[in-house]
């Protein structure tokens, strides 16, 4: 065991996040955390998914250590490696360790953004062995009881290079998000941003308006998450079409055409 | 009337026609009405000059009944310019078309705001007619301008659909074009001939459909979650009935432009066009017509249409605004119940109150219709037959006696972005319309077999009016006729010599592909990451990888190669100093540069082409991507022909759309040719080679290079023009192609 033990406080939620249910979510990932089961939580950005396991992580009372995948990654990343100091060479756990010593909740965020080789390290975790081999430092780490292993990721922009191997989507059970339905999400909005409820629903409105040109021209349609952004810049006083052109708009495309479908459909909903 | 004596102006105009008498009073009378005393006399002037010309009565008459009226509108410094631009027009060989110009004035005077652009209108016609207007010896004009009659004949329905700058353009492109060819020139200003037709759809102003249909389709797709098929119709040769949109299973007809209007641009029409088709088909269901009066279903189809146009609003608010802009406000006073059938007034009336909650009417039964169709639409989407029940009721109560009457009141009562709703009606009786006794005959399909493909049109571009001609060459493509493959070989082993020097350069010639190798115990770098975790290892004791460097290798090409050959009629030529023909030679260095890049493995395609004027560009496949350097290759190239000439702007563009289609990252396309661009049909040389030039602009924006090889020794003088400074190569020994072209190939590829 390395002598500088993690502070585990820092990795612990201490305030309630706000997570508006959509289904039986909840009482599903209860019962997956309840047999150490891993889960991987999959749909489109900004639609909650990482909201979702902040919640159950407070819900539960454990620690959320949340690590955000990309392509540099590589497996020491995750497990930990020597560093070099003045008196020799210092082992430092990696995230993926700190977890599974501390009993935390490990969210690997955006999964399939990691190289597939990276990505296998977390395998021995995710079965009955639940063990990590650091093989650098020759130990074998037995994860704790309460650590649990969560992944997410959109299947929306998968291409065919980035998919996640069969052997490692079998380990794991799955929880499919999507954009809730007009009344929560506009309640969402609205209690996100502190904005009325009227013009909560007409920004998902707005929303819908682009999520129905997904695959015509926008990868994603307009997310939750930008939704409140939206509402945030209404909130600080700009006026209501251009917080929506600002917020909503000029992210997610620089198609022209689609441009002006959307600006004129916020010009058609703020009348 | 009497009171006036008319015979001092009787004498003023010199003009002794017959026909003359039966009309002057009516028309002096109408004069001095319009025209102060100096406009009545410079009027009687103008007509007597007119009179003068010696076309019989005709253009005097016109001139004397339409003159006060257009002087009127456009101030009467037009009256001794019309005069004037007659005269001018009767000295010339144009006299047959002055009745035509004549006629086409008072259209033009109504089409044209002010006299500024009637003058420009009319001085647009004489440089037509100068233009057109032709001399057999030189110095005078003798030929009278064959599609000026047309031309003027037409005015009308052009400058209906065309600005002052839009005919202008139009003209121009038929003064460019069709100068040199009367009976072209005649279709064209008939507006007979296709691209006649073509330049008038773009010259139109307003917002065309074709332009918007993404944003159209995005709109019904987003904001409507509905996906339809769009067919647009044409508002510019139905002058009587104008068609209205509507929409079937088939698809929506949409009109094929809209002006703006009101403030509203035309995208937005459509969008308002569209939102109140999608708002029918989310909300409207059908109805059985024939338990309904004509009257009574107006009347359904009013109330329908803003029964769906609120559940719209609704959801989206902002469309009120749209739709009032565009939806006429009839005024209450306008229409007169005793004269005259007020049915459609009172509907648009309604419709507009249902509209606008601001509006002032306070005709009892409005309101209080108005008031009844909210409270319907309070609580509920409410259905059609509820609202029809509505209608027929309004019908019942405001129904007049004059109702029936023929002289209906149509002022401010069309609402042209609602659609004419057919969908609302079932009929139960089928009509026999259609009532075929038996199928119609399917149209026969031949059972020929085709020769090659269907052409395929390329535009061109004509650097004069700075424009592309649409669909103006045909291009028909075939595979390339073959012959004996053995000569090939034959060829090649004459060039065996060259053929292994060529082989050495080849092992030599780096592929592009810059690769990193990590993981080298031996390297040109040091691959600091490995080297780190090989130093920790060594610090912790354990045993360090030594593989610690890096180095980089060049690895695989991708480039693909297409080869267009020039194959025209000079390629026949034997060069001075050479015994064998340019075709020959061409033969060997093809041959030779094919097994090069076979050698090199690249995609490699090799087409030829010629072309017998813009009708008839020939396009030959010869070497596909996907054929190996075989004998079926060798058999076409030794059956390489010469013929015809060089329009090389459509070749380029088919070429590269083949090109275009390769995974490569890089793409070539080499260019062999003999001389300039050239057609028979052609007679301004620096057209093709700007054309071509534009051709090179566009395969490039398309990230295809070109470099042109030209065994033209005179090509300096316009090569330059089309590839660009150092796109091109002058093969001064055409003896020595079959040695240069490889060469050059692996030059440009390493």
């Amino acid at each position: 065991m390395s002598n500088n033990q993690p502070d585990i406080s820092q990795y612990t939620i201490s305030q309630e996040p706000f997570y508006e249910p959509q289904g039986d979510e909840i009482a599903l990932y209860g019962a997956a955390y309840a047999a150490r089961l891993p889960v991987m939580v999959k749909g489109p950005t900004g639609c909650g998914k990482s909201r979702f396991i902040e919640y159950m992580a407070w819900t539960l009372k454990r620690p959320l250590i949340t690590v955000a995948c990309n392509e540099d990654m590589t497996a020491s990343d995750l497990v930990g490696r020597y560093l070099l100091d003045a008196n020799g060479t210092r082992w430092l756990d990696g995230p993926l360790t700190i977890a599974a010593r501390i009993g935390a909740i490990c969210y690997l965020d955006e999964i399939v953004e990691a190289r597939q080789d990276t990505t296998v390290v977390i395998h021995p975790l995710t079965d009955h062995r639940r063990t990590l081999p650091l093989d650098k430092k020759g130990e074998l780490v037995t994860a704790h009881p309460d650590f649990q292993l969560v992944i997410s990721y959109n299947p929306g922009y998968q291409s065919l290079m980035k998919d996640l191997k069969q052997s490692t989507k079998q380990r794991f059970c799955g929880l499919d998000f999507d954009y809730p339905d007009i009344a929560t999400e506009a309640a969402i909005v609205s209690k996100e941003s502190g904005i009325d409820s009227d013009t909560a629903k007409q920004l998902v409105q707005i929303a819908h308006t682009a999520r129905n040109l997904k695959g015509h021209g926008l990868d994603e349609g307009i997310s939750t998450r930008l939704l409140v952004y939206a509402a945030n810049l209404m909130q600080q006083g700009i006026e209501k079409r251009a917080a929506c052109r600002m917020a909503l708009v000029r992210p997610i495309t620089d198609d022209h055409d689609i441009r002006d479908t959307l600006d004129h459909a916020i010009a058609s909903v703020f009348a | 009337m009497n009171a006036i004596d008319f015979s001092p102006y009787r004498q003023q105009l010199k003009c002794n026609f017959s026909r003359i008498e039966d009309v002057f009073e009516e028309c002096i009378f109408d004069a001095l009405y319009h025209l102060s005393p100096q406009g009545v006399e410079r009027y009687l002037e103008g007509a007597s000059l007119v009179c003068k010309i010696g076309r019989g009565f005709e253009p005097v008459l016109i001139y004397l009944e339409e003159i006060p009226e257009m002087a009127n509108r456009l101030g009467e410094e037009i009256i001794s310019e019309v005069a004037d631009a007659v005269w001018r027009m009767s000295r010339s060989p144009n006299g047959v078309a002055i009745p035509h110009f004549m006629q086409c004035l008072p259209e033009a005077s109504r089409r044209l705001c002010c006299d500024e652009q009637m003058r420009h209108f009319i001085k647009l016609i004489f440089t037509m007619m100068e233009a057109t207007t032709k001399s057999i010896h030189g110095f005078h004009s003798t030929i009278p301008s064959p599609g000026l009659p047309q031309l003027l004949q037409q005015i009308p329905h052009l400058l209906n659909q065309l600005s002052l700058e839009g005919l202008k353009n139009w003209i121009d492109y038929g003064i460019r074009n069709y100068n040199n060819h009367p009976e072209r020139q005649r279709d064209y200003f008939s507006l007979q001939s296709a691209d006649s037709k073509a330049m008038l759809q773009r010259e139109r102003h307003g917002t065309l459909y074709v332009d918007n249909e993404r944003k159209l389709d995005l709109y019904l797709r987003g904001l409507w979650q509905l996906q339809d098929h769009f067919i647009p119709y044409s508002l510019g040769f139905d002058e009587l009935r104008k068609p209205q949109p509507y929409f079937d299973p088939v698809g929506i007809r949409l009109p094929d432009l809209y002006d703006d209007r009101n403030g509203v641009s035309g995208i937005d029409r459509y969008r308002a066009l569209l939102a109140h088709v999608a708002a029918h088909k989310r909300w409207s269901s059908e109805i059985f017509v024939d338990n309904f009066s004509p009257f009574q279903r107006v009347a359904i189809e009013t109330f329908e249409d803003s029964r769906v146009e609120y559940l719209a609003m609704r959801h989206f608010p902002g469309l009120r605004q749209l739709w009032l802009k565009l939806h006429p406000q009839p005024d209450e006073n306008d229409c007169h119940p005793e004269q005259e059938s007020c049915i459609r007034h009172r509907l648009a009336m309604l419709s507009y109150a249902l509209l606008n909650p601001q509006h002032n009417y306070q005709n009892p039964d409005i309101l209080s219709y108005v008031e009844k169709f909210h409270a319907l639409m309070a609580n509920s989407d409410s259905s059609l037959q509820e609202i029809a029940n509505l209608a027929v009721s309004f019908i019942a109560r405001t129904r007049r006696q004059q109702d029936q009457a023929p002289n209906v009141y149509f002022k401010d009562t069309e609402i042209d972005y609602r659609d004419d709703n057919r969908h609302l009606w079932i009929f139960i009786e089928e009509s026999d319309d259609e009532d075929y006794p038996e199928q119609p005959e399917k149209r026969r399909v031949s059972d020929d077999k085709l020769e090659g493909l269907p052409p395929r049109h390329y535009p061109e571009w004509d650097y004069q009016s700075k424009s592309y001609k649409p669909d103006w060459v045909s291009l028909y493509e075939s595979m390339h006729p073959s012959a004996n493959s053995a000569d090939i070989d034959t060829l090649l082993a004459k060039h065996a010599a060259l053929a292994k020097r060529l082989k050495r350069i080849l092992d030599l010639l780096k592929p592009q592909y810059f690769q990193r190798i990590r993981y080298q115990e031996e390297g040109s770098d040091l691959d600091l990451d490995i080297a780190i975790r090989s130093l920790i290892d060594y610090r912790c004791g354990s045993q360090p990888d030594p593989r610690i460097n890096m180095s980089h290798i060049h690895n695989g090409r991708s480039i693909a190669v297409t080869l267009l050959l020039d194959l025209s009629a000079s390629l026949k030529e034997v060069p001075d100093g050479c015994e064998q023909s340019i075709l020959e030679l061409s033969q060997e260095a093809v041959s030779l540069l094919a097994w090069t890049i076979d050698q090199l493995g690249d995609p490699f395609s090799i087409v030829g082409f010629h072309s017998d004027t813009r009708h008839n560009v020939r396009f030959y496949h010869l070497k596909g991507f996907s054929e190996s350097w075989d004998d079926n290759v060798k058999g076409r190239i030794a059956a390489m022909d010469a013929g015809f000439s060089t329009r090389m702007g459509a070749a380029i563009r088919h070429a590269a759309h083949y090109l275009e289609s390769q995974q490569s990252d890089k793409k070539l396309l080499l260019i062999l040719t003999d001389g300039e661009p050239s057609d028979i049909d052609i007679n301004d040389a620096q057209y093709l080679i700007q054309d071509t030039h534009r051709a090179i602009e566009e395969i490039g924006a398309k990230g295809i290079y070109s470099h042109c090889i030209t065994l033209d020794k005179k090509a300096d003088e316009y090569i330059a023009d089309i590839f660009g400074p150092n796109g091109y190569t002058v093969v001064d020994h055409v003896e020595k192609l079959p040695e240069k072209l490889p060469l050059l190939f692996t030059s440009l590829t390493s």
